[in-house]
């Protein structure tokens, strides 16, 4: 599904991505972990396709198409979709119409007719409780004063509802009490197919005990370093991320 | 970082074309060019008036040749040539008609291209339209049905005849000729507008809504509006304005004057979309429009609403004098200045009886090189006890060439009065926009949304027949704005 090869990029002239492969197929979960500021955020904004980002080399198909010739929104139209670290506020704009817009828009781009009110009601509502998602921030305006846990539970929710083939979920457990860090990993657990696949950036290993990798690789300094099974986010929440950073262990 | 991407991509884009710039073709009568005595006679014996009105056009006139151009405005006033303009425009086949069968089709014709159907089969539903081309108000729906509620809803002209007693009282009561230069401007030289009267503890049944609509080159509109509420009625007005493409500057001044008696509501709605001019500026509407309304009795209430999309120049303040006791004032608007467009804009509210109530929400937008200012006066007598304010100005940037401009005025003679005033200043930011993006939507798409959820405080507040056309025109209006 998709197919990262050599990507490099950074900002303003900084590199921050130096080379970086992975290898995503349909119905898996792949783990990113690595200590701060080695690029676990970037990767997620290059392939989202934030333009304070310059690609510099390397390649990445998605689905078999050249993933950075789109733009940002028909990257999110074939199907890529970014669970935000800082989801943003919009005020004024209710939830339901946003994603109202947001669904009719990808469903334009694969010709599909707009969705009628009755059946995006009903599916508003499946989701909602599908991921537990309080119905009364279903009408509110988008992110506007919501908690820090109410935001992520948000970007879950828009999950569902959009339905995206890959996923990518940035430190979406930052900031989470274990309510609802519980609640999180059971919506993404509920929405996880063999259709569909998930890239989880975290932190910290506790997130993992609860949506379980295929792979968990290991991002240090602009590269992946080591890469492993569920056991390997075991060892490094065991033995901390100093010694991956040994040189014997960079692949570089 | 951020400015220049905006900027960049704004410049990328071309100009959105105006929808209604087209041109009529019609025969006309216009009157020669230029303002003198011979040119208020000439309007006054067009419209057979009686010697009270020709008599107050005169001493109007003579008022603007006295009144200085004033100078405290936010904008480099255009040196408008008030002899290079002709003041009376009506098309040739005759300014009064007694039915629609009489009007002529391309007349129909122009207001059906501009969504305003007025033949009998298609009318709105819920809304009364009176349709005014030029100088002269061309057909009013719905009359009869209003008849039968004793509502009154007519051109301006006709009441001058019909209901002279009622244009005697209140003509002027408001806005005073002398008030200031274009208010005198209209007085001496106003050819048409509305009129409406609502009787006592009559609930006007459907929206009442003036169209104007300017046609012919090197021509001015000064149309006059007169609103009286008598004790405990209500109606909701709404007025919606275009004109053709030109390269001239064309100057539109208007006055509105609302009278609410006791326990009466006037809800006002502008949704003004003059042609604003191309992206050079040049061109456009000079919209120098005075309007006013007095909360005569106790526990009246005016409310207006604008979403201000058109004109090169908007200027104007509608106001509200809390006469009664416990009577109220409102005000909500949206401006929008994009390309070289300036908006200063804003509103008044007198204070004098007690326990009076206002409140003003005021959304400026601005984009490309637009200007936008909000001014506004909030005036406390020493008799309004326990007055109450609240203020709130919110000003959207997009892009790094606008500019927006805030100057509250709080003046309070009374020391039980509560004002409080808050404003913000945001930008359209490259993270609401990415956010957005990322869900699919497309730039353009995600602007209007963060627009028309930035303005939905005062669009909620146009009647539902009008907000779905307001809510497109903003988007419209600013399409091309961002990337």
């Amino acid at each position: 599904m998709l197919s990262i090869k050599n990507l490099q990029a950074g900002i303003d002239g900084k590199q921050i991505l130096k080379g970086i492969n992975l290898e995503v197929n349909a119905g898996e979960v792949h783990a990113i972990m690595g200590p701060n500021g080695s690029g676990k955020s970037s990767l997620a904004s290059v392939l989202a396709g934030r333009e304070t980002y310059e690609v510099t080399g390397g390649e990445v198909i998605f689905d078999g198409k050249n993933l950075l010739d789109l733009s940002v929104e028909d990257r999110a139209r074939e199907g890529l979709f970014l669970a935000f670290q800082y989801p943003i506020e919009i005020p004024g704009v209710s939830n339901i119409n946003f994603l109202r817009t947001a669904l009719n828009e990808i469903r334009a781009y694969r010709q599909e007719p707009p969705m009628d009110a009755k059946e995006f009601l009903r599916m508003t509502k499946e989701k909602q409780q599908l991921v537990e998602f309080d119905a009364k921030l279903v009408n509110r305006s988008l992110n506007e004063g919501f908690s820090g846990g109410e935001k992520k539970r948000n970007e879950i929710f828009q999950l569902a509802m959009l339905e995206p083939k890959l996923a990518i979920l940035d430190e979406t457990d930052s900031g989470l009490d274990i309510d609802a860090l519980r609640i999180v990993s059971n919506g993404v657990n509920k929405l996880r197919s063999d259709k569909n696949a998930f890239v989880v950036i975290t932190h910290y290993q506790r997130l993992l005990e609860y949506i379980v990798p295929d792979f968990v690789h290991v991002l240090y300094n602009g590269r992946i370093v080591k890469s492993g099974t569920k056991e390997l986010a075991l060892e490094l929440e065991e033995r901390g991320y100093d010694w991956i950073k040994e040189p014997a262990y960079s692949n570089s | 970082m951020e400015n220049n991407k905006s900027n960049d991509i704004l410049d990328d884009y071309i100009d959105k074309e105006y929808e209604f710039g087209f041109v009529t073709d019609i025969e006309m009568e216009v009157a020669p060019k230029g303002l003198n005595e011979d040119t208020i006679h000439f309007i006054s014996a067009k419209k057979e008036e009686p010697q009270w009105l020709r008599d107050w056009r005169m001493k109007a006139y003579h008022s603007f040749l006295k009144q200085p151009e004033p100078t405290w405005q936010n904008f480099e006033l255009p040196k408008v040539d008030f002899q290079a303009i002709s003041y009376y425009a009506a098309p040739k086949s005759g300014a009064k008609y007694k039915s629609l069968d009489e009007v002529d089709p391309a007349l129909l014709e122009t207001f059906e291209k501009l969504g305003i159907p007025l033949s009998e089969q298609k009318l709105l539903s819920g809304v009364a339209v009176d349709a005014v081309f030029d100088s002269v108000s061309v057909a009013t729906t719905f009359k009869e049905t209003l008849k039968e509620h004793g509502v009154i809803f007519c051109s301006i002209s006709e009441a001058v005849k019909e209901h002279p007693e009622l244009v005697q009282k209140y003509l002027g009561s408001v806005v005073p000729y002398s008030d200031n230069l274009y208010a005198a401007l209209n007085a001496a030289a106003f050819s048409d507008g509305s009129f409406v009267y609502i009787p006592k503890g009559v609930r006007c049944p459907m929206e009442l809504s003036t169209y104007f609509r300017i046609n012919t080159q090197n021509t001015g509109q000064f149309e006059r509006t007169l609103i009286i509420a008598d004790e405990g009625s209500y109606v909701s007005y709404l007025e919606g304005c275009t004109a053709p493409k030109r390269d001239e500057n064309q100057l539109h001044a208007a006055v509105v004057e609302l009278i609410a008696l006791d326990h009466a509501e006037i809800k006002y709605s502008t949704v003004q979309n003059w042609y604003p001019g191309d992206k050079d500026g040049k061109g456009g509407i000079y919209n120098f429009v005075t309007k006013r309304g007095v909360c005569k009795g106790a526990h009246a209430k005016i409310s207006w609403t604008q979403v201000e999309t058109g004109s090169a120049i908007t200027w104007k303040y509608p106001s509200v004098i809390l006469q009664g006791d416990h009577s109220s004032g409102e005000f909500y608007s949206v401006a929008v200045t994009r390309n070289k467009q300036v908006a200063d804009t804003g509103t008044k509210m007198f204070h004098i009886g007690k326990n009076t109530r206002s409140r003003i929400i005021s959304k400026g937008i601005s984009a490309g090189e637009g200007q936008n200012t909000y001014r506004g006066l909030v005036q406390v007598g020493s008799k309004a006890e326990n007055a109450r304010n609240f203020t709130q100005c919110d000003s959207l940037l997009i892009g790094d060439r606008c500019g927006a401009h805030t100057f509250p005025y709080i003046e309070s003679k009374n020391n039980t009065a509560m004002i409080e005033h808050e404003a913000t200043t945001s930008k359209i930011g490259e993270d609401q926009l990415f956010y957005l993006n990322q869900r699919g939507i497309e730039t353009e798409k995600a602007v209007a949304l963060i627009v028309n959820g930035y303005a939905r405080e005062v669009l909620n507040q146009l009647p539902m027949e009008f907000a779905v056309e307001a809510q497109k025109l903003l988007s419209i209006s600013l399409e091309g704005s961002v990337g």
